[in-house]
This record gives structure tokens, sequence and C-alpha cells, in this order.
């Protein structure tokens, strides 16, 4: 078992999604301080990639305006190392299977348990494919994330039992994004994950206003947050941090206030 | 490792959870209806009254002649209704779909044949159709833009990413995910996630059981080589499929090596690439040292594409099929060339096995046989192929 677990010991968890290289590492940095700095219990970095299939108009920018910078898995593993002498709160990467695949699985696990890296989201893994990288995961400490989704049904309790880290609920169908309003039955999903697993679940997928987080954690363990921050690091580029920063606690505010109620 | 959908470790299932549910009910509904006797009938129907099949095998007699080796046959799916081989798979999805209860297609398109050949089923079928071109190709090919207009499509423009097919893969994979319920992605080749690969396959094997009743009636024999072009493979794998058991016919997939395999303006997946995951599948795809999906380039819209479809990479692998690169200028030359020497106006993606053709026909012996497959017809490759040559025809 990761640290993971600990971003959830503390009443409601907020995750915080960025970009790595976004529009460079040095600005990653300084976001994942401000980030931790400012209430963030689970930091997800994404490693770019040049077709993201899974993600919004957002995200797709982001991953080709930090591949047109010149970024890597090996310098992003380099930034974590760095990272790592200051910040403690609980980090998993986000990024698809050939970035991993292409690497070499146990060579990628192996530079992530050592950078620091608590576990691993691949959005184009689902359950029927996570044999080809669980084991590994598993041989070097990190968890694989497990995500469900609105179409998920009578899939929710066989993914949910053999879920590691903490389960990913994605509240809406299509890609990640920013949306008004979210419709799928989030308190029935959550409700199928607890019947068949202990650990946590956070909610993601759409989520950028406090109410937003505050309802998503209310109905489960935890909401995540992606293409809103990457967004302001969009408009505001080496000088993003800070802005960031003051984004994260407001949503933590908003979060921790739902763990209170 | 999931061994479902495989082919040796090629294939598999490499997509969103939210789509996990679709594609399973996909593979149900697949195994059912295509044992199903009603559905093989109304298939067959649409194939010979619709799509008219058999598609003929053509004893290029002038070439054969002009090569001086071996007796060519072209595989004549250029004359199917809609100009190319693309309408076999789409009318038994479409048909799929519909007796799964969707009332929408979408689908992902390059050179416009696949896009054309699914506007049209949804038209015949009382469809909602979508399609997804990158916007560099709806440059490319304008005529086939306003086709699938006419049929009543929606042509959507995609200009993420290099604007090619890769691009217009991911958005209707993204569109997907966002509407499966009434929705079904009719997946224009062999690729994607499994049960794609196969039931593309499957709706596309059509053309070489024809090929073996046809040479069989006419030679008398199997033939000694069968060549097709490939890009994500569907009209080579339809091809191929029925003689992967004759281990005496050689087996040959032409791929676009664009300005050659030594430049980066290629998309010679099997020659330049290696193997990798990405839409849906594990396969050979171009890349570079850090899996990042490499920007192919391709005269050819439709062969202008980073991966192959998993059964050709097991092919490869086990040395079954053999897979050549083709220049652009190889296949221009061979697209004037069988316009010159049989009055056939090729697609430039068909182009390419013809091209291939030229090359090792004359070296073959005089009784051996080389079916080529004309995968589709070349009016929509005119402007493309004069402006090629510095020429402007108008369009």
């Amino acid at each position: 078992m990761s640290r993971i677990h600990e971003a959830f010991g503390n009443g409601k968890a907020f995750i915080a999604f960025v970009t790595c290289g976004d529009p460079d590492l040095e600005t990653t940095a300084d976001v994942v301080r401000a980030m931790a700095e400012n209430g963030a219990d689970l930091i997800e970095l994404g490693i770019p990639f040049s077709d993201p299939t899974a993600e919004g108009p957002v995200i797709q920018s982001a991953n080709a305006r930090a591949l047109s910078g010149g970024v890597t898995a090996d310098r992003i593993f380099g930034m974590v190392r760095e990272l790592r002498r200051d910040v403690t709160v609980p980090m998993v990467f986000m990024t698809y299977a050939n970035v991993v695949f292409s690497y070499g699985p146990d060579r990628f696990m192996s530079e992530c348990r050592d950078a620091g890296i608590d576990g691993l989201i691949l959005p184009d893994v689902p359950y029927e494919e996570k044999g080809e990288f669980a084991p590994v995961c598993r041989k070097y400490g990190l968890d694989l994330i497990s995500m469900i989704a609105p179409t998920s049904e009578d899939r929710i309790s066989m993914i949910a039992a053999e879920a590691e880290g903490f389960v990913y609920i994605v509240s809406s169908m299509g890609v990640t994004g920013v949306r008004n309003e979210i419709t799928a039955d989030i308190g029935g999903m959550v409700e199928l994950v607890r019947r068949n697993t202990d650990i946590p679940c956070a909610v993601g997928f759409g989520i950028s206003e406090p109410e937003q987080a505050s309802r998503m954690a209310g109905l489960s363990d935890g909401a995540i947050v992606g293409s809103a921050i990457v967004r302001i690091i969009s408009d505001h580029g080496k000088d993003s941090a800070y802005r960031v920063g003051e984004y994260v606690k407001r949503m933590k505010d908003a979060v921790s206030e739902a763990g209170r109620r | 490792m999931n061994r479902k959908g495989r082919f040796g470790e090629y294939g598999g299932q490499y997509i969103p959870e939210t789509l996990m549910n679709a594609v399973i009910d996909l593979e149900t509904a697949y195994g059912r209806f295509s044992a199903d006797p009603e559905f093989r009938d109304e298939l067959d129907t649409l194939f010979r009254d619709y799509a008219g099949r058999p598609s003929r095998l053509y004893f290029a007699k002038k070439m054969t002649e002009d090569l001086g080796g071996a007796r060519i046959y072209l595989k004549r799916e250029d004359l199917n209704h809609t100009g190319s081989h693309k309408i076999n798979n789409v009318l038994g999805q479409a048909l799929l779909a519909k007796k799964m209860g969707k009332t929408r297609l979408i689908a992902e398109t390059g050179a416009g044949q696949h896009g054309v050949a699914t506007a049209t089923a949804a038209a015949l079928m009382g469809m909602e159709c979508r399609i997804f071109m990158g916007e560099e190709d709806i440059k490319r090919q304008a005529l086939n833009v306003y086709r699938m207009r006419l049929l009543g499509a929606t042509v959507v423009s995609v200009g993420s990413g290099t604007g090619t097919l890769k691009d217009a893969v991911s958005e209707a994979m993204r569109e997907w995910t966002n509407r499966v319920d009434d929705t079904h992605y009719c997946l224009g080749s062999v690729m994607g996630p499994h049960p794609f690969p196969t039931i593309v396959r499957d709706f596309q094997s059509v053309i070489s059981r024809e090929i073996r009743e046809q040479i069989m009636d006419a030679e008398g024999k199997l033939p000694s080589v069968i060549i097709a072009c490939v890009g994500g493979g569907s009209n080579a794998i339809g091809s191929f499929y029925d003689f992967i058991d004759d281990t005496g016919v050689r087996l040959i997939g032409c791929e676009a090596a664009g300005r050659g395999i030594g430049t980066i303006e290629t998309a010679a997946t099997m020659s330049t690439g290696r193997p990798g995951i990405f839409h849906g599948m594990k396969s050979y795809f171009c890349q570079d040292s850090h899996g990042q999906i490499a920007p192919v380039y391709s005269i050819s819209a439709g062969l202008d594409y980073p991966g192959i479809g998993p059964e050709h990479a097991w092919l490869h692998e086990i040395s079954r099929a053999e897979y050549v690169p083709v220049t652009d200028s190889e296949a221009v030359d061979a697209f004037e060339y069988l316009s010159r020497t049989e009055g056939i106006i090729p697609a430039i993606e068909s182009a390419h096995a013809i091209a291939h053709v030229m090359k090792i026909a004359p070296e073959m012996e005089k009784d051996d046989v080389a079916v080529v497959t004309l995968s589709g017809r070349g009016d929509k490759d005119c402007a493309a192929i004069a402006r090629y040559r510095g020429e402007d025809v108008g369009e």
C-alpha cells in the first residue's frame, strides 16, 4: 500500500491535477508547491501524451504545449525528485498506456518509486487490461488507480473489489473538461463502490466551482479538479502558481466544509 | 494479460472505462447476429443488390503483357457502390447497429471513402450520421466532403494534432464516450479495441472468399501472390483472410512511405514503427523514442495513419505476410500507369498496391498469378494528383 490513504485521512480530500511541463517544468514545480501549501491532499501529475483521447480541449492543448517545450518522462522524474525534498503530499502520475509501455513498465515503475510517486492513473487501461501493469505497480509499491464511469453499471462491483489507492469516479460521460451540471447518480455509484471495498473514492471530470466540489465531496470521499486548474495555467503561463494556490485554497475550503456537514 | 480479442500479443481493449460496456454490448450483439441466418440473408442481399457484389476479378491483359511476367488480376472493389471496399464493412456494421437499436452512426474518415460509405448506409437505413474528418483531409478531399453532406451527414472538421486521420479517430472516440446510448461508432478499419478488428475483418473477408472462387474459375489454381495497400489494413486483411492457411500464397501489404522511409515524412508503420498501445489496441505505431505518436505523412489521405491493425502486426510477426513501403512518387506513377494501360483510374491508396506489382511482376514466372486488390476508384484523387504534377484543375 502506498501513502495515498493519507490523503483521505483528514476529512474530505481535495485532489488537484496539473499537466507537467505546461508551459515548462519550473512552472509545474511552483504550481505543485502552491497546491501542496494551500491544502491539496493529493496531486495528480499529468505526463503529456501526443494524442490524449480521454481529454477535452483544455488538457489537450496543455499536452501539446508541454510536448512542444520538450518535456519527457525522464525530465518529469527529475522534477519529482526535486519536489520530494520538501513536498510530502501523496503524488500520482496520470498518463496514457503508450508512455509507460514505451518506457518499459518495469523501468517506469522503478523510476516512479525512486522519485517518490505513489500511484498511477492510466485512463486507457480498463479493468480487462490492467493485468499488464498492476503486478509491476505492486512490485514497486505503487497503486494502480481504477476508474468507474456512469456507464460502468454491472462492472462497478468487480472493479471496486480489486481497486487500490482510491477509486476514481468519472462524474460524466465524455472527456475531461469543465461542466455546468453533473447529472450522473454519483450517490448510487459511491454506494456500490463502498459495498465492495474499504478504500476511499473521489469524484472527478467536470468540477470547477467550489459548490460542485463541495457537493461531490459530500457524496464521496473527495473531489478531483483538472481542467479548471489547467485553464488558469493556460491563461497565466509562468505566473500561475500564486493563482492556482488561491484557487486550490478556495476549493479545499469548500471540500472541507462538506466534511463537516 | 487479457487474451480476449488478441492476435498473438496484439489487439486488446485499451479504452476508457466509459466505453467498456459499449464494446462488450457490441461483442455480444455481433456474436448473436453473425450466427443468425436472417441477419446473414439481409446482409447478403444488401451486398448483392445494393453494393453490387460480387465485385469483378478482372484479368489485366495489357498490364500483364507490358510487365512481361506474372498474370495480373485486379479485384475490382472500386466498382462497388460508393466506389470502394469500405461499403462491405459499413453495411455490416450499420445493419448490426440498427439491430442493436442504435439510431445514430459516427465515424472517422481519412480520404473520405469510409465517411461516404457510412453516410450512404445511414441514409439507406434512416440513421443520423456524423463524420469526423481532419481539417487537412477536408482540404485535399473536397469532393468527398460534399458527397457526405449530400447524403445527409454532418461533417465535423478536426483541427487538433495534425488534422488528419489519426486525429479524426481520436475525436470520434471522444464523441463516442460522450454519447454511447443511441450511437454506434462505425470504425472504418481493422483497428481500435476488440471487437472492431474482428468484426471489420469478417465483413471485409468477402473479398478473399470471392477471389478464391473467381481465381479457381479463371486459372484453376490459387494465386502466387495477393497484394493490397495497407493503412489501418481493412482491404488488405479482407483480401488475405481466406488465404492465411494457404501458405503457398504470398501475402503482401503495401504501406505508404510518403517521401521515403528514410525521411520523417512517411506513414510506413511496419518499416519505421514499433509495438505500442494507441487507439484502443496494441499494435505497431510510428512513434518517437518517448512513445509519442509521430505526425505521419502520405499523399494518400486514406493511408496517412501512424498505426496498423493488430492482426497485421501478428501476420508480420509470424512472417505470414510481408509489408513493403511504397513512396508517393511510385504511387503517383502507378496511378497514371493503370489509367493509361487499362483505362482504370485507381484510388491513390490502391495505386500503392499497383506500384508494387509493377516492381515484382516482371521478375515472376509467366504462369505465376498475382492478384491486386483495387480498393477504390480514383476520381476523388484527380485534383490532388494534378496538383502533385503542378497542374491546377480548378477543384
